[in-house]
């Protein structure tokens, strides 16, 4: 198999399908947690070990399932390595998984997760469907990155627990909740922005 | 048995801890379904069934079978394979016994089963009606009630943005804030709104 339609897989989730700014899905732990860039990295990184994990099982038994119970299939498997990821987050990060709360959990339902299964891994071979869920991944902790650096930079006035400045009186709301719906649409406005742009 | 806690609870699900607006539970489905009142309002009332039976659900599995066995850890995968049961099941009944209601709901069930906010509630319940490995008192009520307040927490914010959104339709908005970035400005505004409530006191 060539190698660079393996990138092309693990590419196109950075950016061009970029699955929180481009299709737009998963959106309840990218706003919930993204108050500080510890939580973000925390979720993004459990996101994608749960994505890798399903997409690699949902793979390899997408011909044995018959189409009619796949997506109770494809949940068990995704709830399976959810379960194990939290327990994991539990037993290592204690802190973490404190702040992260039920959103951990939560990764069961979200979006990107299942809509890969269904979407991509139900068809393709397992090493291809690595590829595409750890782009898929890296580029969804990446988004929650940016949110969770330009909510906490704002709305704390610190940058990875780092206080930036003295003087800087932090606006309160940036670390509620219309802050995380405010970043993200003037995020996404500015993203289709550049790309009509480029497009001309 | 107070009858204070459980206004408390009616209220601060609604407005203080709008599932949508404050804790970002089922926002999928608010920015892609909110385009019309109509089907806005018919995916609430769906979600609102399917919140409310999966608590009532949920609720006897947790105390009765995962409590008892020390099973908790199971939780996860437990909870989503009743509630993904539940809503095919439903959606078969549905589809047999009242045609009218399929036209209507049948095509907002499938799109339940990954909804958050159902299966948040069921979390949430065991999150906060559960002390210590134990039921609270009046836990299964106060479960089923949260799960059906979280329903109309979130049918209450389809519909408002619903509202606005077939405004939206013949305003001139900048192109590229079209469509979902306005959606996420206008929801950030009503959220901000709902934070009025949060200095609500019983």
């Amino acid at each position: 198999m060539a190698k660079t339609k393996l990138l092309g897989e693990f590419v196109k989730g950075l950016w061009r399908e970029n699955p929180t700014f481009r299709i737009v899905l998963g959106l309840c732990p990218t706003l919930a947690v993204s108050t500080s860039i510890v939580n973000g990295i925390g979720m993004g990184v459990a996101a994608t070990f749960v994505l890798v994990g399903s997409n690699i099982f949902v793979s390899l038994v997408r011909n044995i399932v018959p189409e009619k119970v796949r997506i109770p299939c494809f949940i068990v498997v995704i709830a399976t390595f959810v379960t194990i990821a939290d327990l994991f987050m539990k037993a290592y990060a204690p802190l973490l998984s404190r702040s992260l709360g039920m959103f951990v959990p939560l990764i069961v339902v979200n979006c990107i997760v299942l809509g890969r299964a269904e979407a991509f891994s139900s068809k393709e071979p397992p090493l291809k469907s690595i590829f595409d869920a750890l782009g898929m991944g890296i580029g969804f902790t990446w988004a929650l990155i940016v949110i969770s650096a330009i909510r906490e930079a704002l709305g704390n006035g610190t940058m990875l627990g780092f206080s930036l400045s003295k003087t800087f009186e932090p606006p309160l709301f940036m670390i509620l909740a219309p802050g995380a719906l405010l970043t993200i649409g003037i995020l996404i406005a500015a993203i289709n922005y550049f790309t009509h742009k480029r497009q001309g | 048995m107070d009858i204070g806690v459980y206004v408390t609870i009616v209220i601060s699900t609604i407005f203080i801890n709008n599932f949508i607006l404050s804790r970002f539970l089922g926002l999928c489905s608010f920015v892609g379904v909110s385009k019309q009142i109509g089907p806005a309002v018919s995916m609430g009332v769906a979600v609102t069934f399917v919140t409310t039976m999966a608590s009532l659900i949920s609720w006897p599995i947790y105390n009765f079978i995962l409590i008892p066995y020390h099973l908790e850890y199971l939780r996860t995968i437990s909870f989503i394979l009743v509630i993904a049961s539940f809503v095919q099941f439903t959606e078969i009944v549905i589809q047999k016994k009242a045609p009218y209601l399929y036209r209507i709901f049948g095509i907002y069930l499938p799109l339940i089963t990954v909804n958050c906010a159902v299966f948040g509630v069921a979390v949430l319940n065991t999150d906060v009606f559960f002390f210590g490995g134990k039921a609270v008192s009046g836990s299964f009520l106060k479960s089923v009630l949260q799960g059906a307040c979280a329903g109309l927490g979130y049918t209450l914010a389809m519909f408002l943005m619903a509202g606005i959104r077939e405004r939206l339709e013949f305003a001139d908005i900048p192109k590229s804030f079209k469509d979902v970035p306005i959606t996420f400005i206008i929801a950030s505004l009503m959220s901000m709104a709902f934070l009025g409530f949060s200095g609500f006191k019983i």
